[in-house]
């Protein structure tokens, strides 16, 4: 099958067995695709003792780190093919990610999002509210994967308005305008968590405006990190923000610029869901094998799309369950998962520098 | 002149610090009378306490600092026919992460016959406080008070501290533990025309075993734990600690002795130590890391507490290609020659099993390698020593007073 054909097939529609039909065969013809086109990618798998040229399941095929594409320019493809460098966002300092698109993966990746975000948010396109400012999008020092996020989902709305204004402030007659204009359409609302939190949740509570978001639905992204502190669990972020203007349909994604395009949206019933161009497997940090369904591991992402970089498995540093295959409430396909969030740092002893990073 | 005391926590004495008049007290001759009394009532006291028993770096601590112990190092470390007195003050800088490390500082620079300023690390550790204890409980009787009193501050302070600047400009010997950054973070800050840094930066250790003697005299489970402390029981992230294993002799004795060596080692640390899970990631990165610098394969271990790389060739740069908590590169070899190329300046610890001393110490005279400071056998890698890293510290802390 093509990876042409694969992106028609919908989203949540495979039981497991043609899933793993499908991912064995497209997941292997990406391994030996990289293996023959990075030289990096060919060396690791060697050092693995892994041949690329075998036949095997795509849960054999090795994942790498996500933080090897901070120390080596990873690359399938010839350097002028390139057409945009994606990087993560990393606090200053930090080295970040690239991830090297050319065309065809770049193509890709917005097929397979409108695909899974539409079935979701319908077909046709609606009135976008982005809980972020502009200032985001446009200042391209600050271009980071918060930015591509907005870009990338910003295809989905017909008419844009930025809520937050340069100084993060919520634009309250703005927004009020928007929804007048668009009454009894379907609204379509995206940030990243924090930020929804943060400068629409609780400017809301602070002002009293409680405007009518009853026919909205609201994609949100980038992690609970930030929220932990303030002890804010899904469900409590779901309630509140329905309490302040009558949201019903909240989602959260789970997704990363490693591989972007093929995410993880959380359905009615609070879970996350592989879609039929991706996978997560849920692996032991004692020895790597695989957990069974409600045993905590270490993400490893799969994904269809990458053919530009050696990116298509991962291992994140995230930890996170496996709930289920094929049989979650909400009558999607695939697995459904949850994130229990970062893998904690390691106290680590021994003489060398630890001091530095604390004292300067 | 006092510190910015609103940043600085003294831990010993616990009055105030006669700051003015530190410099003014005079030196001791190297293992005084009252220094080798001062330590050996600290030993008789650490093992008197009952907390002692449930830290055994406290326990080698003390064990290093009995009077029969310093006896002996003064055989080592004493030449009558020499004059020599401690340089004055030593401020020491100890590293953050290994509790203990900063006690055997403070004894290098009383034994050597000054008065040390020790930064003990900032995060809190049972070891310090033990040790802090007992040293404030001996002091409190006046035969040490009044001869060791004056003669040491217990500092801890954190980044936001003028400390270091303030008491790098009191001293006469700055002593800079943990790591290449921390040495030039600290070394921002200026001394005395006439005070030197003495600097212990990052470091690089290896491993050699004699793979026929290993399997003729080894009791597999005694090396696996000699080596597992060399090793884990810091992280694999002491300087000291291995992170290449060369083995020497016949493929096939080879693969015997690798076989016995691992799957002991794999059971000692299956009992004895916790992954971080962080950690696991980290070395999946290190080895794919590995992998592109260098021809490598991974040799299958039950799971992630062990990792083996295997290469049939032994880059120079092999030593950045490392890792911590149990990942080790491996090499055959059939002399220990085969091996000189890779030593540089950063090479610390030679560990080994199964060679002789006058064949180790040919090896240095033959290769005069640019590093290798200590060449210890396996269990023996942590184990403090008043030479460290190639530095005497009793004669680098003391000053020779030549009488014609």
């Amino acid at each position: 099958m093509t990876i042409e054909q694969i992106l028609d097939i919908p989203p949540y529609s495979l039981g497991r067995e043609d899933k793993q039909a499908l991912l064995d065969a497209r997941l292997g013809e990406l391994t030996r695709h990289h293996a023959a086109h990075c030289d990096a990618y060919a060396r690791m798998c060697r050092a693995a003792g892994f041949d690329p040229e075998g036949s095997y399941p795509y849960q054999a095929i090795p994942f790498l780190p996500v933080r090897l594409f901070k120390e080596f320019e990873l690359r399938s493809v010839a350097a002028d093919e390139v057409v945009k460098t994606m990087t993560s966002s990393g606090t200053t300092g930090q080295a970040v990610s690239k991830i090297y698109l050319d065309r065809t993966t770049s193509a890709n990746q917005t097929k397979a999002l409108t695909k899974i975000v539409s079935s979701f948010l319908g077909t046709s396109r609606v009135p976008m509210l982005i809980l972020d400012s502009s200032e985001v999008v446009k200042n391209r020092a600050m271009f980071s994967a918060r930015g591509a996020g907005i870009l990338g989902f910003s295809m989905f709305g017909t008419k844009r308005m930025y809520a937050l204004d340069g100084e993060m402030k919520l634009d309250l007659e703005g927004i009020q305008q928007f929804l007048e204009q668009h009454a009894g359409e379907t609204i379509f609302l995206f940030g990243f968590t924090f930020m929804v939190w943060q400068h629409f949740y609780k400017e809301l509570v602070r002002t009293g405006y409680r405007p009518d978001l009853s026919r909205g639905v609201l994609i949100h992204g980038g992690g609970w990190k930030k929220l932990v502190s303030e002890q804010v669990s899904p469900e409590e972020f779901r309630a509140r923000l329905h309490q302040v203007c009558g949201i019903e349909h909240v989602h959260d994604y789970y997704g990363m610029v490693e591989q972007t395009g093929s995410i993880y949206m959380e359905c009615e019933a609070g879970h996350l869901h592989a879609p039929v161009f991706s996978d997560v497997l849920i692996r032991r940090p004692g020895d790597f094998t695989l957990a069974s369904v409600g045993e905590r591991g270490i993400i490893q992402v799969v994904s269809v799309l990458p053919e530009s970089y050696p990116g298509h498995s991962l291992l994140t540093e995230d930890e996170g369950i496996l709930l289920g295959e094929d049989d979650c409430p909400c009558g999607r396909k695939g697995k459904y998962f949850k994130i229990i969030g970062r893998l904690k740092n390691a106290e680590i002893r021994g003489c060398s520098d630890t001091y530095a990073a604390k004292f300067q | 002149m006092q510190p910015n005391s609103n940043n600085i926590t003294t831990l010993y004495p616990a009055g105030d610090v006669a700051w003015d008049t530190l410099r003014s007290v005079a030196p001791h001759e190297p293992f005084s009378a009252e220094a080798v009394a001062f330590l050996g009532a600290l030993s008789a006291r650490l093992m008197r306490d009952p907390m002692t028993r449930t830290l055994p770096d406290v326990a080698t601590f003390a064990f290093f600092c009995r009077k029969a112990s310093l006896e002996r190092l003064r055989q080592r470390f004493v030449s009558p026919a020499e004059l020599r007195l401690g340089r004055g003050v030593v401020f020491h800088v100890a590293p953050s992460n290994v509790p203990v490390n900063f006690a055997y500082s403070l004894v290098a620079g009383i034994l050597a016959g000054n008065v040390n300023v020790v930064r003990v690390p900032s995060k809190p550790f049972p070891q310090v406080d033990a040790i802090v204890r007992a040293l404030t409980d001996v002091m409190a009787e006046p035969q040490y008070a009044d001869t060791f009193g004056n003669r040491m501050v217990l500092v801890r302070y954190d980044r936001t501290s003028t400390a270091t600047e303030w008491l790098s400009a009191l001293c006469d010997v700055r002593v800079i533990w943990g790591g290449d950054q921390t040495i030039a973070t600290i070394r921002q800050n200026p001394i005395p025309a006439r005070a030197f840094d003495v600097t212990f930066a990052d470091r690089y250790s290896f491993c050699a075993i004699d793979a026929a003697a290993y399997l003729a005299q080894a009791d597999a489970a005694a090396v696996a734990e000699a080596f597992y402390n060399d090793t884990y029981l810091f992280d694999q992230n002491a300087c000291s600690a291995p992170h290449l294993v060369v083995w020497r002799g016949d493929e096939q004795t080879v693969l015997q002795a690798k076989e016995r060596f691992w799957s002991a080692l794999h059971d000692y640390t299956e009992r004895k130590y916790q992954l971080a899970e962080v950690l696991a990631v980290d070395k999946l990165t290190a080895f794919y890391s590995q992998a592109v610098g260098m021809d490598i394969r991974r040799e299958p271990t039950p799971d992630n507490l062990i990792w083996r790389v295997e290469t049939d060739t032994l880059p120079d740069n092999i030593d950045r290609y490392r890792c911590k908590a149990g990942y080790f590169t491996e090499y055959r070899i059939a002399s220990l020659d085969e091996v000189a190329h890779i030593v540089n300046r950063k090479y610390q610890t030679l560990a080994y099993y199964g060679f002789d001393a006058s064949e180790l110490a040919a090896f240095i005279r033959t290769v005069r390698p640019q590093g290798i400071d200590r060449v210890v056998p396996i269990g023996k890698t942590t184990d403090f020593d008043l030479v460290w890293d190639g530095y005497d510290l009793i004669k680098t802390l003391s000053r020779n007073v030549t009488i014609l």
